[in-house]
């Protein structure tokens, strides 16, 4: 186990050693200058190579490479170009957005889509069955910016029960923050949902078809409760896998749904980042979040493999 | 076998789809490609049969021709992920264990921690915005998808006792891939494969609709979102019937690719 | 929050009978400024939160484009025209408390155009030779040539005036001597300002203002139609403009911009050289169904690089009127019927939905286009900076900015020497009479050698509550001026 663990530490490392060069490679041959960009159309020549050594722009590439890596390791992970502030306090402020927002999203398609899919597998083959397949499938198919463009016409526009969009901040009041993200986090639920209540189901099936399960009936227990005792535990474990996925994808991922409902979350910031040119921020936003993902993913195996030892061999 | 319903109907609506693509090939309604500002945003009826946009293009024929840029993004994007990550897959199975299979597959690890919009917002900012950079975005990240299903598929049929034998009768590593693995696993790939592409749809849709995709004139559904969005409420069908189309093609894709697997992956039937 | 505070509100005017003003505002706009010091950055985000409000010059602008006493009470100028006086304003305080003195005034225009300086219009301090204290209230500036548009530099937000013992910190918290003193910045939503009660002028009516950032257009609607916003100056979505022109909670404020919004020509790429193929072009297009189909109908056609509320504007629409005939002859006389161009559009909707039009309307004559959207630094690079282009669409947006022609490295590429003698007469003439004399020719010289097509004059399309007044109609500068803006009761 301790050898395992050492050797998926070592290909861990290589992993983010390899994803820092492809990110600062890429944000390397992107067009446009932030100097340039910064002092737009009358700037004249000198005054932008004075903001671009002021930014430090300047310098070789192996050099800028490796101050980058080494101030990430020592948790600094620049400046802002822009709004000339740490950029790890941009992360922190936006992260008091998407953190809540994707929470928000991930506990309302939890609360829905497991009743449903336990509904749809016990009801398996009949109409509500049926219905149910086919409102996820329904769920599935729609953009979620459309449908949240949708919320916002009826919801903000049309009866005005909620803003059409913005954070006003934790400071102006717990329940005031939660309305301000219900829609963008209804929006972005919508499709998980119904991914989690199609999962929800078929793993339910697949557990019930199990020996323990008719044991567990041959011992006098009611399809309910041993449903609930012995089934409903074991086939939340790939729903639970498929929420931790859902999860990483969410943080960063609702950079559409931001932008629908001008919410100042890290997707946004990292969209920002791209046409402002700031592209420190970029790259070292955009590493943080491989960092996590590829640590979570380094974590559940190392849980998994602890449990299950024969999985160690086949990795 | 009983074919199942949802199949049939999964199948019906997508194909509509194709069929309005390939007829736009030869013909549609309206040229595309004229703008008359004077008969912009009719509402549907009187020779348009679902209206104009906010340039007075039918748009009944923007659809038509959107669709043949869905579908061809989707497509190319699929084939990138199958062509890439197919072999990868198959290499990775017939190395169990090997540092080729952990190397591969941590790569795929790697690309799948990479936020993907992101990526595509990337690649477009290097390459400026077009279908073809919308396809490279929405293909990179099939590569692990394949790669993963075809290892985890190809790794159950090497226990099996017709490989062992083959195994036995002196065949190399390779030629038992794609002799006999690669056979055996081509109903995996076309679920995948649809699902897939109905995800490729989305996701070009997504892309457009940021502004990344297939660049004007050439329609495309994300894009006609986009432009009509403002005009929601002077004019809802602009911004509803590009909406319909992308859920119904996705809609109709993904019930194929369950009927299909119903029909074609055993496992999973006794679970249906 | 904002609906709490309006049930408050009608609760408190029930109760005790009276009206309560109101005294904040939230301004929308589309783009977050990059950061607050309007010295170092070229964003119109920036002034557009800052100008008047924040800082202050030593002249400032008036909404309809007039130059106005700033910081500088009065001035007066030497008879050759090369050194102007200040007198400034006494007992105008920083917001840190600190007194405003002749010593920043130099401090601030000192830095301006130095050497290491990252002002973005550097250009504007270029003939400054000297910036003498004469006292704490009196500055002496001296010209290196008599220059007849400084005082309206100075009201530029580029040259407003900061101390030293702040300026470094301005991108971030900015330290003026504006009516209301930098409050608060939530990156990526909004910036709060609260009302400076040691303003040295009129009290403004308002104790608070925020400006929000909301960069979608639909966004942009949603939240002025749900109240979320006040007022929208520079609203993004012509197209619902009728709709809330309808709806007589709100209020449209139209006017005028000086964005001459032009289809940018590279004279220098190809066969776009040759004059005739310039003109066929500019004869393919129609301005009417761009602005109808861009702008919805909001926007002046212009036949030239002018700005049509100026006096010294010339109607030259006639010389490029639409005629596609025409441009199909002048591509046949030209040998360019195979014409193919890039046409690379910026972000702005005007361009992005002109672009679509332009593009029908040349391929109508025979000219294929291949249309590619940028963003702006994408554009900078490749177009601006590159002349990697055959057409683009670009509304410019500086003040009499005529004399852009005169620069043949200029993106355009045009090279005439008579239009730059032509600036170089208008530098050095001082009667108002021949001023307009010199630029009614330059603009006919570039009409008639149709440097570029000229399209329309940018409109200022804003809607806003209708109980709010004192906004500024148009955009002679990029500015949100609040010091005038109050709630009616």
């Amino acid at each position: 186990m301790i050898g395992y663990a050492f050797f998926r530490l070592v290909s861990l490392c290589a992993s983010l050693a390899a994803a820092s060069i492809v990110i600062f490679g890429v944000i390397e041959v992107i067009p446009g200058d932030p100097a340039a960009f910064m002092l737009g159309v009358s700037a004249t020549d000198d005054a932008v190579a004075a903001l671009r050594a002021e930014l430090g722009l300047e310098g070789g590439v192996t050099a800028r490479y490796f101050s980058w890596v080494g101030g990430m390791l020592v948790g600094d992970f620049g400046t802002s170009y822009t709004y000339r502030v740490p950029v790890s306090e941009l992360v922190l402020a936006r992260l008091q957005v998407s953190l809540p927002l994707t929470l928000y999203a991930l506990a309302l398609s939890t609360a829905v889509a497991i009743p449903v899919g336990l509904a749809a597998a016990a009801r398996r083959g009949g109409t509500a069955d049926y219905g149910i397949m086919a409102a996820t499938q329904l769920g599935i198919a729609v953009p979620n910016f459309w449908f949240a463009m949708l919320l916002v016409l009826v919801f903000s526009i049309g009866l005005g029960w909620f803003g059409a969009g913005g954070f006003p901040g934790w400071e102006a009041g717990f329940w005031t923050g939660v309305k301000a993200l219900t829609l963008p986090a209804v929006a972005l639920a919508l499709p998980q949902a119904s991914i989690l209540a199609r999962i929800m189901r078929s793993s339910l099936l697949e557990v019930l078809g199990q020996d323990y399960m008719r044991t567990a009936r041959a011992k006098g227990l009611s399809g309910r409760q041993a449903v609930v005792s012995h089934g409903l535990r074991n086939a939340l474990i790939p729903v639970m896998t498929i929420l931790g996925l859902q999860f990483s994808f969410l943080l960063a991922g609702a950079i559409i749904i931001e932008n629908v409902f001008f919410l100042p979350g890290l997707g946004r910031l990292i969209f920002q980042g791209i046409i402002q040119r700031d592209l420190i921020v970029v790259e070292s936003v955009v590493m943080l979040l491989v960092f996590a993902v590829i640590m979570v993913t380094y974590l559940v195996d190392l849980t998994y493999a602890a449990i299950d030892p024969r999985l160690r061999r086949s990795i | 076998m009983k074919v199942p319903a949802q199949l049939w109907f999964g199948a019906a609506l997508s194909s509509a789809f194709v069929v309005a693509a390939l007829v736009s090939l030869v013909w549609t309604p309206y040229p595309v490609d004229e703008l008359s500002i004077d008969q912009r945003m009719r509402l549907p009826g009187d020779g348009y049969v679902l209206g104009t946009d906010q340039f007075g293009r039918d748009m009944l024929s923007m659809l038509m021709v959107g669709a043949r840029t869905s579908i061809a993004v989707a497509i190319v994007a699929v084939g990138i992920g199958m062509a890439f990550g197919v072999p990868l897959g198959l290499l990775a199975a017939a190395n169990r264990g090997k540092p080729v299979d952990e190397i591969v597959m941590r790569t795929n690890d790697l690309v799948f921690a990479f936020p993907s919009l992101v990526i595509a917002i990337l690649i477009t900012a290097v390459f400026g915005p077009s279908a073809f950079n919308a396809i490279l975005a929405i293909g990179i990240f099939n590569i692990p998808v394949f790669a993963r299903v075809t290892r985890g598929g190809a790794l159950s049929l090497w226990t099996l006792d017709f490989v062992l034998s083959a195994r036995v009768a002196g065949k190399s590593r390779l030629r038992i891939s794609l002799e006999h693995i690669l056979a055996n696993i081509t109903n995996l790939l076309i679920v995948q494969g649809t699902i897939q592409f109905s995800l490729g749809i989305l996701a070009e849709a997504g892309l457009s609709y940021v502004g990344l995709g297939a660049q004007p004139p050439t329609p495309s559904w994300g894009r006609m979102l986009a432009e009509s969005q403002t005009l929601v409420s002077l004019a809802p069908h602009i911004a509803a019937f590009p909406g319909l189309a992308i859920v119904l093609t996705v809609l109709g894709l993904n019930l194929m690719g369950d009927g299909l697997r119903d029909i074609l992956d055993p496992r999973l039937r006794s679970t249906r | 929050m904002r609906y709490g505070s309006r049930v408050a509100a009608a609760i408190l005017a029930l109760g005790v009978g009276a009206a309560q003003a109101q005294d904040r505002i939230v301004i929308g706009m589309q783009l977050e400024p990059p950061n607050l010091d309007p010295t170092g950055g070229a964003a119109a985000a920036i002034d557009e939160v800052v100008y008047a409000n924040v800082f202050e010059g030593l002249t400032r602008y008036r909404s309809d484009g007039t130059i106005a006493p700033g910081l500088a009470e009065s001035w007066s100028v030497s008879d050759d025209g090369t050194v102007y006086t200040f007198h400034l304003r006494a007992g105008v305080k920083f917001h840190d408390g600190s007194e405003m003195t002749a010593d920043d005034v130099k401090f601030s225009l000192d830095r301006a155009r130095s050497d290491g300086s990252t002002n973005a219009q550097k250009s504007l301090f270029a003939g400054i030779t000297d910036v003498d204290v004469v006292d704490s209230v009196t500055v002496k500036i001296t010209l290196a040539a008599p220059n007849g548009g400084f005082i309206t530099n100075m009201a530029w937000g580029d040259a407003v005036i900061l101390a030293p013992e702040t300026a470094e910190r301005a991108a971030t918290e900015p330290v003026g001597t504006g009516p209301f003193r930098f409050s608060r910045w939530v990156q990526g939503d909004r910036i709060e300002l609260v009302r400076n009660p040691d303003y040295w002028g009129e009290r403004p009516a308002l104790e608070s203002a925020t400006f929000r950032f909301i960069s979608d257009p639909t966004a942009a609607f949603a939240a002025v139609m749900a109240g979320d916003v006040d007022a929208f100056p520079a609203y993004p979505a012509p197209e619902t403009l009728a709709q809330f022109d309808a709806d007589p909670r709100f209020q449209l404020l139209i006017g005028s911009t000086e964005g001459e919004t032009i289809l940018s020509i590279n004279n220098g790429s190809g066969s776009l050289g040759d004059v005739n193929v310039r003109r066929a072009i500019s004869h393919a297009i129609n301005r009417r169904e761009i602005i109808d189909g861009a702008m919805f109908g909001y926007g002046t056609p212009i036949g030239t690089h002018f700005a049509p509320h100026n006096p010294d504007y010339v109607d030259l629409t006639d010389i490029s009127a639409y005629d596609p005939e025409l441009s199909r002859k002048l591509l046949a006389e030209a040998g360019a019927e195979d014409l193919t161009l890039s046409l690379k559009l910026p972000p702005p909707s005007y361009a992005r939905r002109g672009g679509e039009i332009v593009a029908a309307q040349l391929r109508a004559v025979g000219i294929a286009t291949e249309i590619s959207n940028l963003e702006w630094a994408q554009w900078l690079e490749q177009v601006f900076r590159g002349k990697d282009y055959d057409l683009t669409i670009v509304s410019h947006t500086e003040p009499m900015d005529i004399n852009i022609y005169a620069r043949p490295d200029y993106y355009f590429q045009y090279d005439n020497p008579d239009f730059r003698n032509l600036m170089k007469d208008l530098d050095l003439a001082s009667d108002p009479a021949e001023r307009s004399e010199i630029l009614a020719a330059a603009q006919r010289i570039i009409a008639e050698d149709y440097v570029n097509g000229y399209l329309f004059q940018l409109a200022r399309t804003g809607v806003a509550d209708a109980r709010i007044q004192g906004l500024w109609p148009n955009a002679p500068t990029q500015a949100n001026d609040l010091t005038g803006v109050s709630w009616r009761e």
